[in-house]
């Protein structure tokens, strides 16, 4: 029971991560050897990646075959070619149909329904046999061929290949309400290409008068898995000054969900064997160009009860707040907001029976900067 | 005063009688180049000025240099130390060496951008040869086989956004078929204060950050862009509508001749000349759209390539495009230049004028566009006009979301993969479409269609097949690639055999205007003018759409094909195009 209800809760942001994996069924690959698996023509007989210069640019299947022979239907398995139309060996012809239909009313130049009409005759076969002739670097048979290797692998590395950084302090703030002031932070770090990244993700808190609650650091390897949505593992480390450290194993998706929300919903295993979750979503309302405010809600979960915690099992917490920011430059912003922090179901008793309150209203004040 | 003592011509001392008038503008010009003096060029290429190199050697020295915009002084590397870089004007028929000398501590090269020559001398490190070390000097040589208006630019690194661009002007062997009296050269830029690589890096970490026009809360309040509904539409896809430009006037000042807005640039006319200005887009990232108000322009030359006269307002000029246009002012009155960003961020402003100090009002910027369905690749679909109106489009077909957005079954071979954010459900032939934002403006405005070349086209072979190339990029990860690839995950060339002709068709499956430029060779835009395409080296690719070239794959060898938005090349929009057999090859 407990764990259905960890995974209901835990499903509730997931089905975006979830489409968002399913589109990286096609983009889980880097390497192009790999490109054959997704191809949604899969099914059929195809030369080997070497063989076909072209995959990217054509039609698939029907490049293929026009490379390793120059008829380009010889050994073309037929069934596939009434997938595509037998009649119309163009795989484009329903969307040309639709520019034509597109440029009847409003068109200005209907007359180029004329060359849609000459491209749908024309074949998107592969380039003839020689195309492939001749030395692969033209430039090798004229300049020195080390110098020209060394040149392209630095153009290869220039177009695309660059590692990038980002340092995030996403939130370094005061909050105050009953009792005494405290402080929080949270920031995010990162380094790599497009696709991998490591990042690094830390927060904490404590109060000014007394010691450090608590703080964690993450490490780990993000993986793009979608257009928007990379998938993050790694490890999480705790520090509490009155408790023993604990270390944990990190699961995640990080990324911007439909509508806008920035997501990252993650779930932790102990070195203890303790199971928990974190939820957290925000979104930024540009009042102005300048000032944004920002709803954040955070809700944590547990599998079991943690008592040096003081956590129960099921929903721990949440925190929903409410920050008001200005960008005077995008990268530096002071901002100050209210957040209402409460305790929830088994922690929430927990809490009551230390005596403590498990709502908490808090007026924050802060910096957001990133470089 | 000093100055008087030395030899200057007549001419000369009424520019500096005319600078001290309008508080030390001239010497700030003093330090262009001849040919971008206010007084123009006389009909003949001039032969004698330093920084308007003719004839069969041209010596070329690459360095570091300060470049002083309004009261900052940056870093720029220039050409024989002038921004622009001098111009190169030669003549058709000539041949040409060129020795660029390289005084960097880092490597460099130039591209003679739309120049037919052999594949080695483009100038693309990597492709056409390993570029040019630093203290180490090239000899470029190549026969000059046409004529117009072109430029050079750094190939290596982000150099072209730091200032090593110049004007190329080539003239015709025989008669020249556009008339006129006077001409102006005109080197639109931006200059950003940032390392382009700093630049680059922001783009990586907050792909909004120089957008600084989105939409607002308070903007919905005051009814600017997207109502409540169609804002939610686009937020439930992810997708920016105010996300025009990358790069924008919030780090940039754009330039002509290398001037600010403010210093205006001034090209001197009589009234009643026909005035020819050849218009060359040499910026980094920056998409104008150009006009002078109250006078309007002939279309005369695009790309190099003479067309038949359109008589036009305004153009938009994508990144690399040149235009050239013909403008008789008549009146004894000064008209401002604009060529205004596309995201209507910024704007270079210049002035025409019969003598120098004059101004013209300087229209203020208009609003910043906002993208539509159509530049989201919906433009195919029926009932849909221009992008005004959307209430007659089906909303139900959008309740699929983001997967209708993304159906890799609408482009066929392609790798879907985290780099790319959409796939144009139904791309349009945008060609006919005016520029983004231009939709509605109350004048003339230029589109490819109204392109007919001058010359009928030289090839008139129907092509042998067609070839769909992807336009593709992810916005929110700063990605961009051809057919899902960037460059750098070594991706397959594109091959072409000799003298094939092909039909290239461009699907720009992104929402932003990308200017597609193929090295070595001029290809035919295919908009309805047949047997007079107009010839082109770059084109722009309206977001959502798709553009059709005809092209002769005639120049064996190895050559670059690229996004000409310095950035979008950078993040590996880019690939290699190879011809052959080579010479001497067997087939």
């Amino acid at each position: 029971m407990r764990t259905a209800l960890i995974i209901a809760a835990l499903a509730l942001p997931f089905p975006v991560a979830a489409q968002q994996m399913d589109h990286s069924a096609h983009g889980m690959d880097t390497p192009a050897t790999q490109q054959q698996d997704e191809d949604p023509h899969a099914g059929h007989d195809m030369p080997s990646e070497e063989a076909d210069p072209h995959a990217g640019h054509d039609m698939g299947d029907m490049s293929d075959d026009a490379q390793t022979s120059p008829d380009p239907h010889a050994d073309h398995d037929m069934s596939d070619m009434q997938e595509r139309g037998t009649t119309e060996p163009d795989p484009h012809a329903g969307h040309n149909m639709g520019d034509m239909q597109e440029s009847d009313p409003a068109d200005p130049h209907a007359g180029h329904d004329m060359g849609g009409m000459d491209a749908m005759a024309l074949p998107q076969s592969g380039p003839p046999p020689e195309a492939f002739s001749g030395p692969e670097h033209a430039a090798d048979g004229i300049f020195s061929g080390p110098e020209m290797a060394a040149s392209r692998e630095q153009l290869r590395r220039e177009q695309g290949g660059a590692i990038n950084s980002l340092i995030s302090i996403d939130r370094l703030e005061l909050q105050s309400g009953e009792g005494a002031d405290a402080y929080v932070w949270e920031a995010n770090a990162w380094v790599g290409g497009d696709l991998n990244k490591l990042w690094i993700k830390t927060e904490g808190e404590g109060e000014f008068e007394g010691s450090l609650d608590d703080a964690e650091v993450q490490a780990l390897w993000s993986r793009a898995i979608g257009p928007w949505f990379d998938f993050q593992t790694g490890v999480r480390y705790d520090y509490r000054p009155n408790d023993p450290d604990t270390a944990h194993l990190a699961v995640g998706v990080l990324g911007l969900a439909p509508y806008l929300f920035e997501v990252d919903v993650a779930g932790f295993l102990s070195d203890e064997g303790d199971f928990t979750a974190r939820a957290e979503a925000e979104y930024d309302q540009r009042i102005t160009q300048q000032l944004i405010l920002q709803p954040r809600v955070e809700l944590n979960m547990s599998g079991q009860d943690i008592p040096e915690l003081g956590i129960g099992d099921g929903f721990t917490s949440l925190d929903a707040g409410l920050r008001l920011r200005y960008e005077f430059v995008p990268e530096f912003a002071p901002y100050i907001g209210v957040e209402y922090q409460t305790d929830l179901g088994n922690t929430r008793d927990i809490t009551r029976a230390a005596g403590e309150d498990p709502d908490r209203t808090v007026f924050v004040a802060g910096i957001k900067f990133w470089f | 005063m000093k100055l008087t003592s030395s030899p200057i011509d007549r001419s000369r001392r009424n520019l500096l009688k005319g600078s001290l008038a309008v508080g030390g503008m001239f010497a700030f010009q003093s330090m262009m180049p001849a040919w971008a003096s206010p007084r123009g060029l006389a009909h003949a290429p001039a032969t004698k000025t330093g920084a308007t190199l003719t004839g069969e050697d041209i010596a070329l020295s690459i360095a570091n240099s300060s470049f002083l915009i309004g009261n900052r002084t940056g870093h720029a590397v220039t050409v024989n130390g002038s921004l622009p870089a001098p111009l190169i004007r030669l003549r058709e028929g000539q041949n040409v060496r060129l020795a660029v000398t390289n005084h960097l501590d880092e490597d460099t090269s130039i591209h003679w951008h739309g120049l037919l020559l052999p594949f080695q001398m483009d100038g693309v490190p990597g492709v056409s040869f390993p570029g040019i070390k630093p203290h180490e000097t090239f000899v470029y040589e190549f026969p000059i086989i046409q004529s117009g208006t072109y430029w050079y630019h750094s190939h290596s690194g982000l150099q072209e956004a730091m200032g090593h661009y110049g004007p190329i002007v080539v003239d015709p062997a025989g008669a020249d078929p556009v008339q006129y009296d006077r001409e102006h050269i005109i080197v639109l830029s931006d200059w950003s204060f940032m390392h382009p690589h700093e630049i680059m890096r922001t783009l990586k970490q907050s792909p909004d950050y120089f957008n600084r026009q989105q939409q607002t809360l308070a903007g919905l309040l005051t009814g600017e862009g997207q109502d409540v509904e169609e804002r939610l539409r686009w937020a439930g896809m992810r997708m920016m509508p105010s996300d025009i430009a990358d790069v924008t006037g919030a780090t940039y000042t754009y330039l002509i001749n290398g001037h600010g807005p403010n210093e205006n640039w001034t090209g001197l006319f009589e009234p009643g000349e026909r005035v020819r200005l050849r218009i060359i887009n040499a910026s980094a990232m920056s998409i104008f759209n150009v006009r002078i108000p109250g006078l309007p322009m002939t279309v005369v030359n695009a790309d190099g390539e003479n067309v038949q006269p359109v008589d036009t307002d305004e153009f938009q000029i994508g990144v690399a495009e040149t235009y050239d246009v013909v403008v008789t002012p008549r009146e004894d009155r000064a008209y401002s230049f604009v060529a205004e960003s596309i995201d209507r961020s910024g704007l270079g402003r210049a002035t025409l004028a019969p003598r120098l100090g004059m101004e013209a009002p300087v229209p203020a910027l208009r609003e910043r566009p906002t993208l539509t369905m159509r530049d989201m690749g919906m433009g195919g679909m029926a009932g849909m006009s221009d992008g005004e109106d959307h209430s007659g489009m089906d909303h139900g077909s959008m309740d699929h979301g983001d997967m209708s957005m993304r159906d890799p079954d609408n482009a066929p071979g392609i790798d879907v993969n985290p780099g790319v954010d959409m796939i144009a459900p139904n791309p349009a032939d945008r060609t006919g479409d005016r520029g983004l934002g231009l939709e509605n403006v109350p004048h003339r405005v230029l589109t490819y269609t109204q392109l007919r070349s001058l010359d009928p086209n030289p090839d008139p072979r129907r092509p042998s097949r067609e070839l769909v190339i992807h336009l593709t990029g992810n916005m929110e990860r700063y990605m961009w690639s051809l057919d899902g690839r960037r460059f750098a995950e070594i991706v397959e060339p594109i091959r072409f055999a000799r003298d094939e002709r092909v039909r290239v068709k461009l699907v720009n499956n992104t929402m932003m205007t990308h200017p597609i430029h193929l090295h070595g060779h001029f290809f035919e835009i295919v908009n309805g003018q047949d047997g007079h395409q107009p010839r082109k080296h770059t084109v722009n690719v309206l977001p959502g759409g798709y553009v059709k070239f005809d092209f002769t794959a005639d120049a064996p060898g190895d050559w670059a094909f690229h996004c000409h938005l310095l950035m979008h090349m950078h993040a590996g929009m880019f690939n290699v195009v190879k011809v052959r057999p080579m010479d001497g090859e067997p087939t």
